[in-house]
């Protein structure tokens, strides 16, 4: 029963030791309001991750998700300041869009057996050439309805502020913790990366499982998407460029094993976490470049890697002893 | 239980057939299964249990035949279809997701629910009742890779009977399971018999057979040979009926050489490994041809393996020239100057994109290590070498040897050993699906090996073959070396009838 909670327990456990390292050099950390930026600042990270963590749970890849944020951005900065459409219809339109790409890469990869990394590929550059062809420069976002948004925030006690953005990405967590664990889809998932073969032979609806599951992948990277433009009040060609891999970063330290069947979305909110930590200690030390950050992840990860290796050959072991 | 006459029978198969290119996998194969009856399904490699099995399940299609299930004639279109007609599978390696929960395992795709959310108590109070009625006492929250094969087995069965299967076919259910668990598993078949279900059970161990089974079928190269009541089937017959040979009325007549003398080259003291082969004593002196006889699954190959170093032994010690040697990996053995032909040449034998020069030299350049290269030259020479030696039928060295014909593959896996000058060379089944004529050369080429003096354990089905050219015969059954024949002790009939003895 254990056990198989290990990989989220250690995730856990890096993230407490990481903070009480960040506590005992800077003790502002304590503060509701370093927590809040923690937060806020990863909050489209977190939202994308835990659509990633559904792709890798099933055994698949989504490296489209950075270009998917970006034209997201693009998408939305054209449509509201240029031809004036209702921030709130431009969020619909472009959710339904990205839904609609995410289902067809799903499509491709299950009708015609093609390798979820050949085709997440395509699509990553597809929807960057998106960006280009709509617009190559930085556009503000400066409608009304985005300061309002942006306004909304609860007052933490000691200073800090729960972000509506926090507040999505918190909701989303949610979500996607009922999803994976709580209904026959989630299930459906977990079979998918156990064993695709035997899924299918247990009468597991393998082809609507994997359009859906890249479906919400894009659609969760279109809602990062407008988080993003949120936090950054402007839309770019050239944003979010490598986030897919900050984000498959994030899943597998949260403890989600990258060939499938085995993790947890909340361990994935921890290793999103873990990774704002990082830059949030890199920031408060000043003389570190932010290229530190991606050292650590790379560490960090690597070790983790490691750690899976390992845990699950000592099941083997201990299966056949 | 005998069903009245005009009840039609559970399960009904009426000239089956099936073809590949080139083989006749199923020939107007009959099969028929009684409601609560255990059937043993039995036959030696490529008898076409397998093809029966996967064209009744809807993994084949078959080319002609009627399958009826209580009367009713039906084509399953893949397995989860047969399923939903009652036919359930439960195979060796078992079909299940090992990251999935065991309640998840029993119920998904029908999960209790209420508004679209998994009542996960509620499956697992009913996956524990469910288990229960198998007796098995398990957490069923925990993933189903924690238990062992044998529960892991269980939970198929739980979830095949279930899906309301009248027909449950286990394929080779037993074949890693230990003698308790074999115990444990023939007490839920005898329950599931007395609730109606047709079990169709497919196994080497013939204990097992007798243990279990009410009625065999008996297939042979793709023909149903018979199918037989078990209470009135003495286990001489049934082995007869599955190698397909009657006992010979005298000893067929072998050459006589005198027995080999002196001190082992290799020998081998108590050893094993759980669940492949139990502990067995065997020795090898230069010049020695032992063969090892039983029927599929007796443990033959195992043997071959560990002594390969291909397996790991984890009781026992090997012995070379009298000294303890370790043997834990190929590249051991392959030190020691053993080598090995394995039984399934295309897998595990020959790489076909290479040419039969490279084949050749591949044992002999691995024991040189990869930084010493053979010059060319030197490959050249031991190639041609080799081909002219063996008679191998190609019209140059540098031909792919996935081109060749099955005996020419099997010479050039020879040249590969023999060039390594081995003392101690293991064939398993080196006459398997060549050609009459290269069958000839093959033998002949192991007496003259023997008499270059060296040690030579051969593994061959065909018992007249292997009582013509081994020295001793060690007959296999039920993974452990049962009795070893020498001198006229040697004879197919023998072989056979300590097969089949108990």
């Amino acid at each position: 029963m254990i056990r198989r909670h290990i990989p989220v327990l250690i995730t856990l456990a890096v993230f407490i030791v990481g903070y009480l390292i960040c506590l005992a050099q800077f003790p502002s950390f304590a503060s509701t309001r370093v927590i809040g930026n923690l937060l806020t600042d990863n909050a489209f990270l977190g939202i994308v991750a835990v659509g990633m963590t559904f792709v890798i749970l099933s055994g698949g890849i989504d490296l489209s998700v950075g270009s998917v944020i970006a034209f997201t951005g693009v998408f939305l900065a054209v449509t509201i300041e240029r031809y004036g459409v209702n921030p709130y219809l431009a969020f619909v339109l472009i959710l339904g869009l990205a839904a609609l790409f995410g289902a067809g890469m799903g499509f491709l990869i299950h009708a015609f057996q093609i390798p979820a990394f050949i085709v997440t590929l395509a699509g990553m550059f597809l929807a960057r050439g998106l960006c280009f062809v709509l617009t190559t420069d930085s556009i503000p976002i400066n409608a009304p309805a985005y300061g309002q948004i942006t306004d909304i925030a609860f007052a933490l006690p000691g200073g800090g502020r729960l972000t509506f953005i926090a507040i999505v990405m918190l909701v989303t967590f949610a979500a996607g913790i009922v999803l994976a664990h709580f209904t026959r889809f989630g299930a459906n998932v977990y079979a998918l990366g156990g064993n695709r073969t035997s899924a299918e032979l247990m009468g597991v609806p393998v082809g609507k499982t994997t359009v859906r599951i890249y479906m919400l992948s894009s659609l969760l990277a279109a809602l990062a998407g407008i988080v993003f433009s949120f936090y950054t009040s402007a839309g770019y060609s050239l944003a979010a460029t490598g986030v897919e891999l900050d984000t498959i970063a994030a899943v597998v330290i949260g403890g989600t094993l990258l060939t499938g069947g085995y993790g947890t979305i909340i361990g994935t909110f921890v290793g999103v976490l873990i990774q704002g930590l990082i830059q949030t200690y890199i920031t408060f030390e000043g003389t570190l470049s932010s290229w530190w950050t991606k050292i650590a992840i790379g560490a960090l990860l690597f070790a983790f890697i490691v750690l899976q290796r390992g845990l699950s050959a000592a099941s083997v072991r201990s299966r056949s002893a | 239980m005998q069903p009245s006459t005009e009840q039609p029978q559970l399960l009904e198969i009426r000239g089956l057939t099936k073809g590949f290119p080139g083989v006749q996998a199923l020939d107007h194969v009959d099969f028929t299964l009684h409601a609560g009856e255990i059937h043993g399904l039995l036959g030696e490699n490529g008898a076409g249990k397998s093809t029966l099995i996967k064209a009744l399940t809807g993994v084949l299609r078959r080319d002609a035949g009627i399958i009826r299930l209580e009367g009713q004639e039906v084509t399953a279109r893949d397995t989860a279809d047969a399923l939903s007609l009652g036919i359930g599978t439960v195979y060796q390696e078992v079909n299940l997701l090992p990251n999935l929960s065991v309640a998840e395992n029993l119920f998904i795709g029908r999960q209790p629910h209420r508004f679209g959310l998994v009542r996960t108590g509620e499956m697992r109070r009913r996956a524990s009742e469910l288990l229960a009625g198998y007796g098995l006492d398990i957490d069923v929250a925990n993933p189903l890779s924690s238990y062992s094969v044998a529960i892991q087995q269980i939970v198929a069965i739980a979830r095949a009977v279930d899906l309301s299967a009248k027909v449950l076919i286990l394929d080779e259910p037993t074949a890693s399971l230990d003698a308790q668990e074999v115990e444990t598993l023939f007490g839920i078949l005898k329950g599931l018999k007395s609730r109606g279900i047709g079990i169709v059970f497919v196994t080497h161990f013939l204990d097992q057979v007798y243990a279990v089974c009410d009625r065999i079928t008996v297939l042979r190269n793709g023909r149903l040979v018979g199918s037989r009541p078990i209470a009135e089937l003495p286990r001489i017959e049934l082995v007869s009926m599955m190698l397909g040979r009657e006992l010979a009325a005298e000893a067929l007549h072998r050459n006589q050489r005198p027995a080999v003398t002196g001190e082992p080259l290799v020998a081998f003291q108590n050893y094993g490994k759980r669940r492949m082969i139990e502990p067995f004593d065997l020795a090898l002196r230069p010049g020695e041809v032992v063969g090892l006889a039983g029927l599929l699954g007796s443990g033959r190959t195992e043997t071959a393996k560990l002594i390969f170093g291909v397996e790991r032994a984890d009781s026992g010690q090997a012995f070379v020239d009298g000294q303890p040697v370790r043997l834990a990996t190929p590249r051991d053995a392959a030190r020691l100057c053993f080598g090995f032909t394995p039984e399934d040449r295309k897998t595990e034998g020959i790489v076909a994109e290479l040419s039969i020069r490279e084949n050749i030299i591949l044992a002999l350049q691995a024991q040189r290590g990869w930084l010493h290269k053979i010059p060319r030259a030197k490959q050249d020479e031991i190639a041609s070498r080799f081909i002219k030696l063996l008679d191998i039928r190609t019209p140059d060295a540098e031909k792919p040897i996935g081109l060749l014909s099955g005996g020419n593959q099997q010479k050039a896996l020879l040249a590969r050993w023999l060039a390594t000058e081995p003392r101690f060379l293991i064939l398993d089944e080196p006459t398997r699906g060549i050609d009459v004529g290269a069958h000839a050369e093959i033998i002949r080429l192991i007496e003259r090996l023997c008499e270059d003096g060296l040690a030579l354990l051969v593994i061959s089905s065909e018992l007249e073959e292997i009582a013509s050219y081994s020295d001793r015969v060690v007959v296999l059954r039920d993974r452990r070396h049962v009795r070893e024949l020498s001198g006229d002790e040697v004879s197919a009939d023998t072989i056979m009838t300590t097969i089949a003895s108990h």
